[in-house]
């Protein structure tokens, strides 16, 4: 009765395969970093449209990052990367100064310091914080060493959920609060959400979160309110720059390969896309990015897999989390019943 | 409610029965979501509105519902701004609907070391006197050589860039007609 | 240059990515690699401060390698014309150009004249630099007399008196040596950009220039614009598709607070503020408008008149010169740094209006600011929230230094709260010059207004407290034109706009644009640049034609001045007989079979004026100017490579160092600006200069701009949860290379000193900050963002307590992009000890009330030091 894929793998249509029948063409993000100017606009877009809190008045010194990392109420996160390296055939305008020895590594101790404190909701059950690292300031081994800098490049990105094929946060979820969409999208009922953070260790990715006050697991909805009205998502329309571009997952998929191409050409070598394949660990992603560097470089964890993926073992959590459901439905009801 | 329906709402009872046998799809929405529209689709009306943060002129539409202002976003109409707004622009809202508005006149008498409430009529009318009193202090009719200044340094006036050309009209032609002179703005800083 | 484009207006950079995609190059020369740098093919630092060394440069290598655009230069630049033999150019007079008096730090600038223009008399600017008399030129313009008649010119541009040679002289050590001297920039890299600009000019291809306040706030700011503007109109770049010079205003509508002014010595389109010397309508006119000029401002008269009718209505008659008489006069600077300093030294100002404004933080000089409100019978403060100029009296700085006590301060503040931009309706001016009309969305909450309301009201309220005065002082009150419409209480914007518009008294009905006023009394108009927005009797700043139905150039979506040209001085884009430069760049063009100009965009030239069209003998205003005469607004005809009147500190850009600089001049001998406005007094000290000594005790150059995630001084932004969260901290950026020297530890605190003041900053250490190499010495430069103070869900120090007051002559706009300082590790002493922190440092200096103000440092007679009258000299 269940697709082969339906749990890892190619999947050509999450949404039948959940259930919708007649639905929409599968929709996600396709952020092109190349362009990204860093203004954090898609992070208060987002919150605007999406009533999400303010989420700490810490400055990080993660470059101009103060947000650190996605959680339950950052559901837009732009990473800085200040590095020591070349954008494509960019001059950054370093050669002939009287510079000295790169700072980025210093920096990065610092900033490693402070990001161990930051605080995410899921921790308190034991569901910490998925270790994917932080954006760093440099790959391992680039330094040109004491000799001077000749090289720079500031990375800018934003991340958001990747509402995978294959999302272990769903897969997970014992209450039903997480469900595909008939957009593909992967969203979180509040009215359902019991808190009890199983998601929070289910994404691959560190993305989903809940928040100390109330409890609940809360990320990125793509906007599923504005999706069902045909608007297209906050922080999409905001962009100033087009560096996240919603619609159609094949025709994202599309102009991403066209611009790949396309920066290519302009020996932008490094260009790559990431959570653009079918084939990976978790089926690809809904909202898929073009980096100009490795993913940890961003945060990212460059091999994402579903834990679902081994079909028997979680065959049987998922019996476990279907009892809890059965249960807290019962209750639901009941308690519903007295009011 | 009767049974069926009590029963339809059940996910599990949809999972079994439905389209997604896995019930993480059709089967888990919750009728909220089922339900669920963008807020500004329930709008009592939309204003055409202008950024009042930088110069390059964002237009905004401004989403009101029960007299409040419910969303702020760009208007994709405009050739300048293609519906587009940066993260000030996007924290529209908040400014106009934040908690850090002041929505009363406070007054500060001399030497006192808190505020006071005032009436707005009774504030203006204060102002009226004070005006008067302060143009006539700093008058100049002519100067050394008996050139006619008819003119007030007693008044100053500093005007921020966020107000309106109909707002900066007034001001200068009152303050004009005062005599009082020592008019500026943000354009000189 | 000067702009940091994609931080500073995002949305408007989406164009810059749009163009970059398709080909084009961008290059960002700024002092640090920013968010727009990351973005760009080429960023080069440069030291703040020297950029029209580095245009001068640019200009140097185009002359050097004739890489201009002749048959432009040729036609449409002053560049033929011949020069009085009395000029003396900076490379006669060591930095100076003739007519400079030292005694007054001004020139008379009778010797820039042109040849064949007679100079009746010397033309002393020592009271223009007090009127900031060329701010009054923002719509057209300066004057030369006779610039209607023949001016005599050689056509081959070889004549060592023409402007074209002049310029060539003038510029001929601005080398690539030079500039990486006093610049800091690598001669390749300089190099790199003279090519590309001038490979992406001419006849097919345009380049684009971007500045901001970057090139604004200096002592020498009218002159960067002036240098930029000579490099793109040397390369034909000025009213062209794809060209010209782009002023990214920082606010909302900061153009239209230019445009219709609240400024002391302008009325609303430029026209300037009547002055001591204008003793009736006839002399006021005289001045504003001499006869025998080309162009549109001859027609100030009807300007002029048009406005006194709508100020004060049926008053207003031929009898009484339309009530000329009622205007206050200038006589000096009134600008709001002098002000500020009579509020300090008392009983001069008695009450102040801080109107969504925040003098406390946003101001240069921030303690001055404070100390000069706090120091008035009374201050009305309107803005959305509680901010610091409201405050000031119970939680300055100044009352940590016990320089405020709050049961002593006899201050009498009002506050009022503001109507938000959706609470009411108006038009904002953008930086393109476009008007856009906002519709209100909601009623303001509680006592909240607009200052449209609080003004009419007060207004009002004043003309019937005074009815029947018979005192003459009232007589301009009460026969002041205040009739607006009101709906509710409300004053009807829109009213006003149709006003401002202008009407024709005789029939009523609005005017479709300025060449409808008069000068008769029939017409009044409250800004005639703006005539036209009410056109037809439709408000046409709030035409929204979706983008989608409508040409490239968009005329259908609001409305831009003047008559809705997008692009000024297009007829640029045509070549002298009236054909597209190229077929690629066609923007406006002559249609032989239709009679007329037509194009992409409304032509800004006389729609039937052929290009073969010649004045009949004795002709000026409009119908003096020829067919190819494209600069409309100017007196005669022509764009100005070379100013032969209206700025006070040079008909050339020259490189001068700033006020405060680590370094000598390396071109002149003059250093700084001879002609920069100082305010030489105890609470106003310079760090010093060469040749200056003990430079050495505020060893780099320090320089302060805006965040993406902020707005100016934080009113708007730091209340806001959203905004706040983003940049939650004042920091200090800093290189490797300083953080090294100085001890500095990223995200430590660091304080940075400036003889003014000391302020606190966590450290961001960063290779985007990088030092260089300026004449054999390796300098440091120093970021902060200005946004914070003392209120506000995040706080912080006032950045500009750090800068001193010191201006521009020509606009009175202070040097606050470039100064110099220390930076120390650590947090700096709090209260008493903080002033005598900064005292000890100014004693180091060897700093008094007299540093900085002998600006003279060319010649034989430097002159005296110019200080401000008041007070001897004591350190503060």
């Amino acid at each position: 009765m269940t697709n082969e894929h339906s749990l890892h793998g190619p999947l050509e249509d999450p949404a039948a395969d959940a259930g919708h029948v007649g639905h929409p063409p599968r929709v996600g993000f396709f952020t092109d970093t190349s362009v990204c100017i860093g203004c954090k606009a898609c992070e208060v877009a987002c919150k605007t449209w999406n009533d999400v809190p303010e989420d700490g008045l810490d400055l990080l010194g993660m470059s101009y990052d103060n947000t650190g990392m996605l959680g339950a109420s950052s559901w837009r996160h732009v990473a800085f990367v200040e590095q020591e390296r070349p954008l494509g055939r960019q001059d950054p305008g370093l050669a002939a100064l009287p510079t000295g020895p790169s700072v980025t590594g210093v920096q990065q101790d610092v900033v490693a310091e402070g990001m161990r404190h930051a605080e995410r909701g899921g921790a308190q059950l034991g569901t910490g914080p998925v270790d994917v690292g932080f954006p760093s300031f440099e790959l391992p081994g680039a330094s040109t060493g004491a000799e001077g800098r000749t090289d720079f490049r500031w990375l800018m990105s934003s991340d958001v959920c990747k509402h995978c094929t294959h999302a272990g946060c769903l897969d997970v979820c014992p209450t039903g609060a997480l469900f595909r969409t008939e957009f593909s999208t992967v969203v979180v009922q509040q009215d359902i959400c019991n808190g009890c953070g199983y998601c929070v260790s289910g994404c691959p990715y560190g993305v989903i979160d809940r928040r100390p006050d109330d409890g609940r697991a809360w990320k990125c909805t793509l906007c599923y309110d504005r999706l069902r009205g045909g608007l297209e998502p906050a922080c999409a329309k905001a962009c100033p720059t087009d560096s996240i571009q919603f619609g159609p997952l094949d025709e994202l998929r599309e102009r991403a390969d066209r611009r790949l191409e396309q920066l290519h050409g302009a020996g932008v070598a490094e260009a790559r896309l990431y959570g653009r394949d079918p084939e990976d660990g978790v089926g690809g992603d809904g909202a898929f990015f073009l980096l100009l560097d490795e993913p940890e470089v961003y945060g990212l964890p460059p091999d994402p897999v579903v834990p679902t993926r081994d079909l028997p073992r979680m065959w049987k959590y998922a019996g476990v989390a279907a009892s809890a459901l059965l249960a807290a439905a019962a209750a639901v009801f009941v308690g519903g019943g007295k009011r | 409610m009767g049974v069926k329906r009590w029963l339809d709402a059940w996910p599990v009872y949809r999972q079994l029965t439905g389209t997604d046998p896995l019930g993480r799809g059709k089967a888990a929405q919750s009728a909220r979501s089922a339900a669920l529209t963008p807020r500004t689709d329930t709008a009592d009306r939309v204003a055409d509105s202008v950024c009042p943060f930088c110069a390059v002129g964002c237009a905004q539409r401004v989403y009101v519902k029960d007299e409040k202002v419910v969303q702020i976003e760009g208007n994709p109409d405009s050739p300048i701004s293609r519906g587009r707004l940066c993260p000030k622009g996007s924290a529209s809202k908040q400014l106009v609907t934040g908690p850090q508005r002041e929505h009363k006149v406070r007054y500060r008498p001399p030497y006192a070391t808190e505020w006071q409430d005032l009436d707005l009529d009774t504030a203006v009318d204060m102002v009226v006197d004070r005006v008067l009193d302060a143009r006539r202090k700093g008058w100049q009719d002519t100067d050394e050589s008996g050139r006619k200044l008819r003119r007030t340094m007693g008044i100053a006036s500093l005007g921020g860039a966020t107000l309106d050309n109909e707002e900066n009209y007034l001001i200068k032609k009152l303050f004009t007609a005062l005599g009082a002179l020592q008019v500026e703005n943000q354009a000189r800083i | 240059m000067g702009s940091n484009m994609a931080e500073a207006h995002p949305v408007g950079f989406q164009w810059v990515m749009e163009a970059k995609a398709r080909g084009a190059r961008v290059i960002h020369i700024d002092p640090r690699f920013t968010r727009t740098s990351a973005l760009a093919d080429q960023h080069v630092t440069l030291r703040a401060g020297t950029d029209i060394a580095f245009l001068g440069g640019v200009i140097h290598h185009i002359l050097s390698h004739d890489l201009d655009f002749r048959e432009y230069v040729r036609a449409y630049t002053n560049a033929s014309f011949l020069l009085s033999e009395d000029f003396r150019d900076t490379e006669d007079l060591d930095g100076l150009f003739s007519g400079y008096d030292p005694h007054t730090a001004s020139y008379d600038s009778s010797s820039w004249a042109y040849e064949s223009v007679q100079q009746e008399e010397g033309r002393p600017g020592d009271r223009e630099k007090e009127h900031s008399a060329p701010f009054k030129h923002g719509a057209s313009g300066p004057a030369v007399a006779g610039g209607a008649g023949e001016i005599a010119c050689d056509p081959d541009l070889e004549h060592p008196r023409c402007v074209f040679q002049v310029l060539k002289r003038h510029f001929s050590r601005y080398t690539p040596e030079m500039v990486e001297r006093i610049c800091g920039v690598p001669q390749e890299a300089f190099l790199e950009v003279c090519r590309a600009w001038t490979a992406n000019s001419g006849r097919e291809r345009t380049t684009a220039l971007v500045y901001s306040v970057g090139w604004t706030q200096h002592s020498v700011g009218a002159q960067y614009i002036r240098a930029g503007a000579i490099v793109q109109l040397l390369l034909g770049n000025i009213g062209r598709p794809g060209g010209g010079i782009y002023a990214l205003r920082g606010h909302a509508s900061i153009q239209g607070s230019t445009d219709i002014p609240t400024l002391y010595n302008l009325l609303p389109g430029y026209l300037p503020m009547p002055d001591v010397t204008h003793d009736g309508l006839a002399a006021y006119l005289e001045s504003v408008a001499p006869r025998h000029e080309k162009g549109f401002w001859g027609h100030a008269d009807a300007y002029t008149v048009s406005l006194l009718k709508e100020y004060w209505g049926e008053a207003a008659t031929a009898e009484n010169d339309y009530c000329f008489d009622h205007m206050p006069r200038i006589n000096g600077d009134h600008g709001t740094y002098r002000t500020v300093m009579d509020m300090v030294e008392g009983d001069k100002v008695f009450g102040y209006f801080v109107l969504g404004q925040n003098p406390a933080v946003g101001s240069a000089h921030g303690r001055l600011q404070r100390l000069g409100m706090a120091n008035l019978d009374w201050v009305v403060v309107r803005d959305l929230t509680m901010i610091e100029s409201a405050t000031f009296w119970k939680d300055a700085p100044e009352i940590e230094t016990g320089e405020i006590v709050t049961e002593r301060c006899r201050t009498e503040v009002f506050f009022f709260p503001a109507a938000s931009h959706v609470e009411k309706s108006g038009t904002f001016t953008q930086t393109q010059r476009m008007l856009q009309w906002r519709d209100q969305a909601v009623e303001p909450p509680g006592d909240a207004r607009s200052e449209l309301w609080f003004f009419y009201h007060l207004g009002r309220k004043l003309k019937e407290r005074l009815a029947g005065s018979t005192d003459e002082r009232d007589r301009p009150l009460l026969d002041l034109a205040w009739d607006y419409r009101v709906e509710g209480d409300e004053p009807d914007a829109a009213d006003v706009l149709r006003r401002i518009n202008g009407v024709d008294l005789t029939t009523g009905r609005a005017v479709d644009g300025y060449t409808e006023l008069k000068a008769d009394g029939s017409t009044a108009c409250g800004c005639w640049i703006y005539s036209g927005v009410y056109a037809d009797e439709v408000n046409q700043a709030r035409r929204r034609k979706p983008r989608f139905e409508q040409g490239p150039y968009d005329a259908e979506w609001g409305w831009t001045w003047p008559l809705n040209r997008r692009v000024l001085y297009n007829r640029a884009s045509a070549d002298p007989e009236g054909r597209p430069w190229s077929e690629r760049k066609a923007l406006v063009w002559w249609d032989e079979d239709k009679g007329e100009w037509t194009g992409h965009d409304i032509p800004d030239f006389e729609k039937d004026k052929p290009p073969s069209y010649r004045p009949p003998e004795g002709a000026s205003g409009p119908e003096g100017l020829r067919g190819d005469d494209a600069f409309i607004m100017m007196s005669d005809g022509k764009a100005w490579l070379f100013a032969p009147s209206g700025l006070l500190d040079g008909p050339l850009p020259t490189h001068y160092e700033p006020h405060e600089s680590p370094a000598r001049n390396l071109l002149y001998g003059q250093q700084g600006s001879p002609v920069r406005k100082v305010y030489g007094r105890a609470d106003n000290p310079s760090n010093p200069s060469p040749p200056e000594a003990h430079g050495e005790v505020f060893p780099y150059v320090f320089t302060a701009s805006r965040l993406t995630e902020h707005h100016t001084a934080g009113g708007m932004s730091r209340q806001l949860p959203y905004l706040s969260e983003l940049q939650p901290e004042l920091t200090v950026e800093v290189s490797p290379e300083l953080a090294a020297e100085r001890g500095l530890v990223h995200l430590d605190w660091a304080h940075v000193i400036t003889s003014r003041s000391a302020v606190d900053a966590r450290v961001l250490v960063t290779d985007r900050m990088a030092p260089l190499r300026v004449d054999g010495r390796t300098v440091h430069q120093v970021w902060m963002p200005y946004h914070w103070g003392h209120t506000g869900l995040v706080s912080g120090d006032v950045v500009n307590d750090l800068i001193g007051v010191v201006a521009d002559p020509n606009v009175l706009i202070q040097e606050s992009k470039v100064l110099t300082c220390d930076v120390r590790p650590g947090r700096r002493p709090r209260g008493p000890a903080l002033l005598e922190y900064v005292r000890e440092y100014r004693e180091r200096a060897g700093i008094t009330p007299r540093t900085g103000t002998r600006i003279a440092t060319a010649g034989d007679d430097p002159g005296p030091p110019h200080m401000e009258p008041g007070p001897p000299e004591e350190s503060p």
